[in-house]
């Protein structure tokens, strides 16, 4: 190959490069390990952090089952190993799979449209607030404060360069479900969007039906987010939102330290052409048979540059396809049954422990420890091998007594009759 | 089909309908154990109001339905485990898969990102040896690991320069971006809340240094450069280039997308660059999965390290911890930490080749880049006659006066095996050709490639229309993609 090409040795294939731009040492980096060396040093890192020991940590990332499908089937190297599908007559296999993935977004959904992922939840949020604003023009973004602190977070940064005020509006004090009074106060000509989760950061369902009248009345675009998908089994779906964007975590995708995951963001059929993301149309081929292939490119990086409507690339696309074999293996009776048996445990634990917040929850909810210290309450359940939950005082200070607490199909009765013990 | 045609023969494929189409009432294929709890309804622990019926039209499909629906799907993809995988600048190498199985050890698959740092150690660890590394390899000074794909990292690091620059009293207002940059570039500049300026490139194909001189202002807060640019080509003065910033207070941000052409030869730390981001599932192997997961770390130099995301990893004692308490900090770009499942694969790729295999991948990208330039360019014009990296662009010249462009080229490569290479990009070539073999391609791979391309060129000679109705040999014959954005069907209806 070196003579093809008429050089002598490897190193004269970049003798071109400026001396004082070349690097000439030895890059510190240990000499190259073994298939079982490298399997080692993970297993022995793993080690040292809890993996499958019980947990009653939720917030946004929940521990479910993941069937053995799920990987059998996204470790194909036709699926791992290709592109994204930009060639289609080389890629029906991925498109159909991210259109089936789209169709069931929406089935859970309610909407009319569902983008072939995001990154993650987090980032789902600020594009769904931009999409409101391109749509209706106005630049003002509320938000209630018991969405995922986090995602707030995530929403503050990127709406901080969009011209895009953001103001938040309380959570009731005694439901946990968002205050619409607050909200009613501060709508106004200029809010684009309304952002609300359901079920919201301490587990509780909110009124969608309620936030949408208010928002519409005034103009505005109702957002719904939800961390927890699997609740989507026996709650009701969002059909009163524009825009829908949320986390798919819960359906196989481990926890992973917190990634990778996948966001969606669905929408209503007159927001098509205000998504971000990759969309995959149906068609047909010069044959006329039925085909598929990403269609509406218009709003992307790729065609438009600047007047994309976003800049996102690279998305979560075998994740998805990781949620979407899940969604097939439960279906329509086992999402429903998954989901109750959810309802089910945390029912259970709930029952045993004094609550913060009045409303209906899901798999999760805060307990009220009242003056007893939250933080050694979680050592003595560590000692028994447990993780307790979240205590909240980090992300809501006037919380400093609650603690939030998930239970999934996963979570043991014995491990809860423990939880009941030492926080009761 | 066509004597030229080695590396492919045609074998039937199976049907499939969608999902939806082959359910059937009644059908599941999930065990649940049963509930050790009592069970409760629903809508009496919810409120009627806030439950749903039955999901409309969700699948009803057996266990055995659910493996041959997706593995028949899985036969109409192409893959880099079926050959080569020739996209310019999307650096499609072989995935190794003890980075899989690394990603699936439980104790790295399954730690909570709330679980108490006393008990993430391990998954602290790997993530701080990992910025290490790409300290090491990119000769920068701090790096986050929070941005899930290269134009998040993008977004991240020109938040970084805003508030580098806010920071000395003036966040400036334009971005400067040459002609030859990725899509993203203007996009993430756009979002980060800059005006884009695009630079003409010289006769070369590089950054015009005279043009840039007068461009920068002190309205300039960064130029977004890529090295090697998206021609494959070194950018020669990028030391000039940089200084030429810094002259003015503005920065230099290299998209990292190309940075398999620099590990172990050169580093954008010592030429001038301020922030930059790497895409680990380019130069890192971890598996594009038809589209992502990605992961996108931005590294730094110290000037910038104070605005780097929170949370932080700090050692305190012989622990890990996460710092939050930075108050310089830009805002969080996602939640938690980062893909990481994402950063232990590349971890476990950058381990298994240790710093001498790293850049001897770099210089085998290189040598498989070259050779196949050689072997095509008395067939197909190159863009620019400067030498190669890791890629090469040529322009449908040629074939165009024939009649064929690079679009048609690229679907017929479809009939020989091979995914086409990346098409019409970038937008300073005419008809532009664009092919990174990558390093782990072998020989008798790239002759393969070489001689279908030879042939197509043949083709084109003898009987244009023919390479013009391609592809032929596939399940699905040419796609309507006009008709499919005219009136969009995205989701399946009853």
């Amino acid at each position: 190959m070196l003579d093809t090409i008429g050089v002598s040795s490897l190193e004269d294939l970049v003798a071109h490069l400026p001396a004082a731009v070349r690097y000439n040492d030895r890059l510190p980096i240990p000499d190259g390990k073994s298939e079982y060396e490298i399997l080692d040093y993970f297993r022995k890192l793993g080690e040292t952090n809890a993996g499958l020991q019980a947990s009653f940590l939720g917030a946004g990332v929940y521990r479910h089952y993941r069937p053995v499908m799920v990987d059998t089937i996204v470790s194909r190297g036709e699926f791992l190993t290709s592109y994204t599908p930009y060639q289609a007559e080389m890629a029906q296999g991925t498109l159909t799979a991210i259109f089936e993935f789209q169709s069931m977004i929406c089935q859970l959904t309610g909407m009319d449209v569902a983008n072939a992922s995001m990154y993650d939840a987090s980032t789902a949020v600020p594009e769904a607030a931009m999409m409101a604003m391109r749509a209706t023009g106005r630049s003002s973004v509320l938000v209630a404060r018991n969405v995922h602190p986090e995602y707030r977070e995530v929403l503050g940064t990127y709406a901080k360069f969009q011209g895009m005020p953001v103001q938040e509006f309380a959570f009731d004090a005694e439901s946990g479900q968002a205050n619409f009074d607050d909200l009613a106060t501060k709508l106004t000509s200029d809010t684009a969007a309304v952002i609300l989760q359901s079920p919201n950061f301490f587990g509780i369902v909110e009124d969608v039906k309620q936030a949408a009248a208010l928002a519409h009345e005034k103009g505005a675009l109702l957002v719904v987010i939800f961390s927890e998908a699997v609740a989507m089994g026996i709650v009701a779906p969002p059909r009163d939102a524009d825009i829908v964007a949320g986390e798919l975590q819960s359906f196989a995708i481990a926890p992973s330290y917190g990634g990778p995951f996948a966001g969606i963001i669905a929408c209503k059929e007159k927001l098509i052409r205000q998504i971000p993301g990759r969309l995959v149309g149906e068609t047909k081929d010069k044959d006329g048979r039925r085909a598929f292939c990403l269609t509406l490119a218009t709003r992307e990086q790729h065609i438009r540059r600047e007047k994309a409507t976003s800049n996102i690339c690279t998305n979560q696309a075998l994740i998805a396809l990781m949620a979407t074999v899940f969604m097939s293996v439960y279906g329509k009776e086992g999402l429903r049954e998954l989901a109750t048996q959810n309802l089910s445990k945390a029912q259970y634990l709930g029952a045993k422990l004094k609550h913060r917040f009045s409303g209906p929850f899901f798999n999760e909810f805060v307990a009220d420890v009242g003056a007893k210290d939250v933080a050694e309450m979680n050592r003595a359940l560590e000692a028994k091998k447990i993780i307790g939950g979240l205590p909240l005082g980090r992300f809501y200070p006037e919380l400093k007594n609650g603690v939030l607490l998930c239970c999934t199909e996963m979570t043991r009765r014995e491990d809860m009759d423990v939880v009941a013990e030492v926080m009761a | 089909m066509s004597e030229g045609i080695k590396k492919v023969r045609q074998q039937p494929s199976q049907n499939e309908d969608l999902l939806f189409e082959i359910s059937s009432p009644g059908k599941a294929g999930y065990q649940l154990p049963p509930l050790d709890v009592p069970s409760v309804d629903p809508r009496a622990a919810l409120g009627a109001g806030n439950t749903r019926d039955a999901i409309d039209d969700f699948p009803e499909v057996s266990e055995v339905d659910v493996i041959r629906h997706f593995t028949r799907l899985s036969t109409w993809n192409y893959a880099i485990d079926l050959g080569l995988y020739p996209l310019g600048s999307c650096t499609m190498k072989y995935n190794p898969r003890i980075n899989e199985a690394a990603a699936r050890v439980e104790g790295m698959a399954w730690p909570h990102p709330y679980q108490p740092d006393s008990l993430s150690q391990g998954a602290m660890e790997v993530m701080a040896e990992l910025e290490r590394c790409l300290n090491a390899i990119t000769g920068m000074d701090a790096v986050t690991l929070q941005p899930a794909a290269g134009a998040h990292g993008e977004f991240a690091g020109i938040l970084l320069i805003r508030a580098y620059l806010e920071s000395k009293g003036n966040p400036r207002k334009k971005i400067l971006i040459p002609d030859s940059a990725h899509g993203t570039n203007p996009a993430t500049a756009h979002m980060a809340g800059y005006q884009v300026e695009n630079i003409a490139s010289n006769s070369r194909g590089m950054v015009d240094t005279e043009i840039l001189m007068k461009a920068v202002d002190d309205d300039v807060a960064a130029l977004m450069v890529t090295n090697p640019n998206t021609l494959g080509v070194f950018e020669e003065h990028i030391a000039d280039v940089a200084k030429i910033l810094h002259d003015k207070g503005a920065l230099l941000y290299m998209d990292g997308a190309n940075m398999n052409a620099l590990v172990g030869v050169s580093r954008p730390g010592d030429f001038g660059v301020d922030v930059m981001h790497l895409n680990l599932h380019k130069t890192f192997s971890t598996p594009h999965g038809g589209g992502g997961p990605g992961s996108g770390p931005v590294a730094v130099k110290k000037i910038l390290e104070p605005f780097l995301p929170a949370p932080r990893l700090k050692r305190v004692g012989d622990k890990w911890e996460w710092n939050y308490n930075l108050p310089d900090a830009v805002g969080r770009v996602r939640a938690f930490y980062g893909n990481f499942g994402v950063l232990v694969r590349a971890l476990a790729y950058i381990m298994a080749h240790g710093g001498d295999g790293l850049k001897r991948a770099t210089l085998d990208a290189v040598l498989n880049a070259n050779y196949l330039r050689k072997r095509l360019e008395k067939h197909y014009q190159i863009a620019y006659n400067e030498p190669s990296m890791h890629e090469c662009v040529f322009s449908d010249d040629i074939q165009k006066k024939l009649g064929a462009d690079t679009g048609n080229i690229a679907k017929r490569l479809i009939d020989y095996g091979f995914h086409p290479y990346t098409v019409s990009f970038p937008l300073i070539v005419h008809g532009a050709l664009m092919i990174e073999p990558t390093e782990t391609e072998s020989k008798r791979e790239l002759d393969l490639f070489a001689d279908a391309l030879i042939s197509i060129a043949e083709e084109i000679e003898e009987n244009v229309e023919f390479v013009k109705q391609s592809p032929h040999s596939t399940r699905t014959s040419k796609v309507d993609e006009v008709g499919a954005a005219r009136k969009p069907v995205v989701r399946w209806k009853r």
